[in-house]
Formats: structure tokens, sequence, C-alpha cells
């Protein structure tokens, strides 16, 4: 029996009960078609999350004030609330460490702005003239911070463009304009372009001012929130970490590294941290599609074995012209592999669609990747194997005599 | 050339032992017509099972064309089921959803032969059987008994076998059809020099053979030339 007259059989086999084959393949299309289109989406998620972290900067390396861990009883602070790192520090940092390209303070709280009648509660950031650099903005209209503001402890400030939108409408120029923000009245000076940002870190929604306007008169004191690093390149990165741990320690009198009341995080253990989070959130989604795959798969199974059953005679008979227990079970197998192949195209296809589907209407972005297919292939085959082998072995089992006369 | 020597066939269930055979001896010469004929539970059907290489004998020798066959494992007698038995079945056994000419090019796709010689010898087949061409891509499930039987029969042909074993082959057919059946078998024995094995009961059907071999309990009660041989008739 050569190939082409194997499939040849299988085909017209398939043919013959088309509304069984079409159901049966049907559970394994859905199968292939959720895993494509649940790795698709946790794919797209992973991929639009490590964008957002890119977009901050790159190389950077955050500092962050921390609770200092002392012995005893541990009382955990807000982490926005500590106040640890100062004005002092980071220009420390700037003296110090020569090998950082460009640092940027800043010190950030929610407040409510008023501008107009009009008001939003977003991020206003206290910051300096290098915080475009490190942290990847760019001005859209008007300038950004300037050194001279700083000195001069000027009340301007530069919006986001939501932040716009939702003071002045879309498109309006507010240059000139002021607005109000703890009772204290700033003038707008630019506006930074979009970024893009999804979900709870919108980065466009934000109010940058001076960061020594910010620290007199809606801090009262000169703490940092922040303090970004850049690093010229990526391997400078764990040195300059190193450099900037020891100097923090020395000048807040820590000995012990392990009592730090700061943390330094760098870009990529975020992208690190963020990438294990959306895997663990993929291979979820991805083995709850799989369990319809193993329910499709049963169905393959169940299908299998009625046809073997029905099929008793026509297997009596093609035992009892000279086919062996290896050309009958090949030809099953092949039946069920075949199923299964037509439904793991077809689930891909289906998969797909769901996929293009959830972005355009969910806006939740996906991403096929050709792993998944080749994934997706391969487990409908192996299904196809699997759970054609027992219905094929029994098939290949029968006896000739009783076959034959199976009513 | 058929040799059946003290073929004995005992079937156990539990601790009772039947023996459906006992020493069962006898020859078919190549071109002989030969019906072997018993009521039911004779051991004709356990008789034709060991002919056709479909089982073996408990004890006894059977040599087909000149091979002891009695102690083949099963995919040696599917060899030779495949090469050198035509069988044609009461119920015909035919592929339901297939053509005439498919279901008879079948056993070739077991041998291997190649495409053109296949539908070469499965026309051939065909036209010995006596099947009217119009009726060849017909699918087997539009055809009538009798033309199922044609279609049978040139299947049981095609592979040029050393014998072909017919178990009842007029059994589901009304005597008219049953009747241009036997006739075809008797063309392709007389015509072609086939050898034609025919297990049945009834001794109307078992006298259209040259030769009779009785079969009660297991063993041979008669076997004997059909002196008054019945010529079926084609054109009744």
């Amino acid at each position: 029996m050569t190939l082409s007259d194997l499939i040849q059989e299988t085909f017209s086999a398939i043919i013959v009960n088309k509304a069984r084959s079409g159901l049966t393949i049907l559970g394994i299309i859905i199968g292939i078609g959720s895993v494509i289109a649940m790795i698709s989406i946790g794919q797209g998620a992973q991929n639009s999350i490590e964008a957002s972290i890119q977009s901050i900067g790159s190389n950077l390396i955050l500092i962050m004030p921390g609770a200092q861990r002392g012995a005893g009883v541990q009382v955990s602070a807000g982490r926005g609330s500590a106040t640890t790192l100062t004005q002092a520090d980071a220009d420390t940092i700037e003296k110090e460490i020569t090998l950082a390209k460009a640092i940027a303070p800043e010190i950030s709280k929610r407040y409510q702005i008023t501008a107009k009648g009009k008001n939003t509660n977003t991020q206003v950031i206290g910051t300096v003239g290098s915080y475009p650099q490190v942290r990847n903005i760019q001005i859209d209209t008007g300038s950004f911070i300037s050194d001279q503001n700083i000195r001069s402890i000027s009340k301007v400030a530069v919006l986001g463009p939501t932040t716009r939108d939702d003071l002045f409408g879309q498109g309006v120029d507010p240059i000139g304009q002021s607005i109000r923000v703890n009772k204290i009245d700033f003038k707008i000076i630019g506006v930074t372009k979009a970024k893009g940002g999804s979900g709870f870190s919108n980065q466009d929604d934000i109010i940058f001012i001076p960061i020594s306007t910010a620290q007199r008169f809606l801090a009262g004191n000169d703490s940092v929130t922040t303090i970004s690093v850049e690093a010229s390149d990526q391997n400078s990165m764990a040195q300059i970490q190193q450099q900037i741990t020891a100097l923090l320690l020395q000048r807040h009198n820590i000995s012990d590294a392990q009592l730090a009341d700061f943390q330094i995080l760098n870009q990529q253990d975020i992208v690190q941290t963020a990438s294990s989070v959306t895997d663990t959130f993929t291979i979820l989604l991805a083995s709850i599609a799989g369990i319809s795959l193993i329910v499709g798969g049963i169905g393959i199974m169940n299908m299998m074995l009625t046809n073997v059953t029905e099929r008793t005679r026509e297997i009596g008979l093609r035992k009892a012209i000279g086919a062996k227990r290896k050309d009958i079970s090949l030809q099953f197998l092949t039946e069920s592999v075949m199923l299964t192949f037509f439904g793991g195209a077809a689930g891909i296809l289906l998969g797909w669609i769901l996929a293009w589907g959830v972005a355009q209407f969910a806006g939740i972005p996906t991403s096929i990747s050709f792993f998944s297919v080749l994934l997706a292939f391969g487990v409908s085959a192996a299904i196809g194997i699997i759970f054609g082998y027992y219905p094929a072995r029994r098939a290949a089992g029968l006896n000739p005599i009783e076959a034959l006369r199976y009513e | 050339m058929i040799k059946c020597e003290n073929i004995t066939k005992i079937y156990k269930n539990g601790e009772t032992e039947t023996a459906v055979l006992k020493k069962v001896s006898f020859e078919i010469s190549d071109g002989e017509f030969v019906a072997i004929m018993g009521p039911s539970g004779s051991g004709k059907s356990t008789l034709m099972h060991i002919l056709g290489c479909l089982d073996t004998p408990t004890s006894g020798a059977y040599t087909l064309d000149g091979q002891d066959v009695s102690k083949m494992s099963d995919d040696e007698l599917a060899d030779i089921r495949k090469d050198k038995i035509g069988f044609v079945f009461q119920s015909y056994n035919l592929l339901p959803r297939a053509t005439a000419i498919r279901n008879v090019i079948l056993p070739l796709i077991y041998i291997g032969e190649n495409k053109e010689m296949r539908e070469q010898k499965a026309k051939q087949a065909l036209l010995d059987a006596g099947l009217a061409e119009d009726r060849w891509n017909y699918l087997s499930n539009q055809l009538s008994g009798g033309q199922m039987q044609r279609v049978a029969i040139a299947r049981a042909l095609v592979n040029n076998p050393i014998i072909i074993l017919a178990d009842e082959p007029t059994g589901n057919l009304d005597t008219k059809t049953g009747e241009i059946v036997l006739s075809t078998f008797q063309q392709l024995n007389k015509e072609l020099g086939r050898t034609i094995v025919l297990i049945t009961h009834e001794l109307y059907v078992a006298e259209h053979a040259g030769r009779i071999i009785h079969i009660k309990d297991g063993g041979i009660i008669a076997d004997e030339k059909n002196k008054e041989r019945r010529i079926a008739n084609h054109n009744i």
C-alpha cells in the first residue's frame, strides 16, 4: 500500500461521514484556535509591556527611597512616603559617578490641577533639564524646563499631551496659559510628544515643573522620589549600580548593604520581572485553552472507536483479501491524524481571526508567532497519533472471521 | 492443488473442548469445481476458514500450492490470502460508498500493483465476472444483489488466485439471480479453468459443481463426482 493509496483511502473514509468528521474536527479547531489566540494575547501583552518599559529610557538605572530596614520589628511604610533620598544625594551622584551619561532627579506626587474651570487629577513631576534625555521624552511645542528655571525657582510647567487634552481640549496650544496646582499658578511653557502607554502607567498624563519649585512650594523639603541615571551603554550598568550603592551607603552611614534605605532598579531587571509575569500569564491562558484541546482529542478517539465498530466488516474483508495488522492500524491512524491535521490548519486560521478580533475590538495588542503556529501543528498531529492509537490498535487486532460475521 | 491431511480443529471453551473437524482429508486438483455441502453446525464454515487461510487447524497438514500453510503466523497467512485466495461471501462485503471498479481494485492495492495495471486487471476481472460495463462506475450500494455478487466475484478473481472460495454465494439472492451467479461460476470454471470451492447447505446449489463433498458432524460422509450435474441457465 503506497502513501498515495493510504491518503486516498483515508480521504474517502472521512468524506463518507461528513457530518461526524466535521463535528469532530470542530473540537480540534476550537482547541487549536483558542491556544493560538491565547498565546497571541499573552505574547502581545508581553511585547507591549516590554515596549513601554523600553520607552522610559535606555540603559536606565532608577534609585528610589525605601524605609531603612533595621533589626527588630519591621514596620512597613508605603514606598512613596519614604523620604530618604535628598537633593544632596542626587548632586553627589552627579558629581562622583563619572561613568553615568546623565542623571535626572525627580520628585513626584499626584495633585488636583485646575485651569479655566476644568480640572484633572494627575502626576506632577518636579525635575531637571536632563530629564527628557534620560527618560526618552520629546518636546512637541515650546520648551522643556531649563537650568535657568531651576535656579530661579520659576513657576513654569510642561504638560503631557493627555493632560493638555483634559484641561484645554485636543489640539489647542496652551503655551502662555496658566494652570493652578495646590493654589499656586504655573505658566505653561511647553507640551511633550505623545509616547503612548496604557492602563495605569499613562506616560502622557503628566505635568513637569522645575524640581526646585516642587521642593519649595509643593513638597516643602528637599527630598527626591526617584533619581534616574542613564548609563552610556549596557556593559557599564552593573558597575554604575555598584558605585552608586557604595556611595549612597557611605553617605547614609549604613555599613550593611542589607539594611540600605534605598533601592536601585535597573531597567533589565524590570523587563525580566515583567516578562516572567507575562510568561506565567501566557502559560495560564494556554493551559486553559489546552484543556479544550484535550477534550477535542477525546472527541477524535470517540469518533475513531465508533468508526472501527461500524466498519468491523470492512476491516474483516480487508484482512481476508490480504491486509496485515500494520496496514489496518496505519489506515486508522492516518485517518485520525488527517482529522487533527485539518482541524489544526483550520484552528490556526480561527486563532488568527480571534487574535485579530481581540486586537481590533478589545484593543488588546496580540502577536502570533511562528513558534505558536508550529506548536499548534505539532500538538494537533500528536493528538491524532495519541488519541488514534488505541482505536487503530483495536481495529488491527480484530479477528477476520469474527469481523466478517459481525452484524 | 489443495491437499488436506487429517485436519482437526478443536475449540476450547474453558474446560470443555469441542472438536469441530475430525481428521478430515481430501485433495482438490487445479481446475476442479467442488461443492462442500453440509447442514449448519457440520463444520463446513470452519473448513472454509482453514481452506481460506483465515484460520489454522489444531492438527493436521494443509498444503496449498505445494506450501504447508497450517503452521503459519497471522502475517504470513495474510500474504498467502493476498496472493493465492479469492473470497466470495454470502453478504458480498463490498465497500458501500466506493464504485464497483474501486471495490475490485482493493486487493491490488495490498498487492502493490501499479496504477495502470490495476485498472486493466480490474476491468478484465469485471468482464470475466459478467458485470455490464455501464455499471462499473456505479457505487456498490446502487447495484442489485446479483450485480453486487458479480463485483464480489470480480474482486475474488482480480489477484489471479489459485482457488476461489465461495461461502453461500447465492444465500442472499433469489432463485433467478442465484442461477446467474452459479452460471458465472460454471463459466469461470469451464472457460477460464478456475478452481472453485463452493460452500453451501443446499443440495440444489451443490449440484452445480462437478464434485460434492458431504460433511456432517466434522467428518466427511461422502466425496463423489456429481453425476447429474446441473447446468445453470444464464439466460433465464
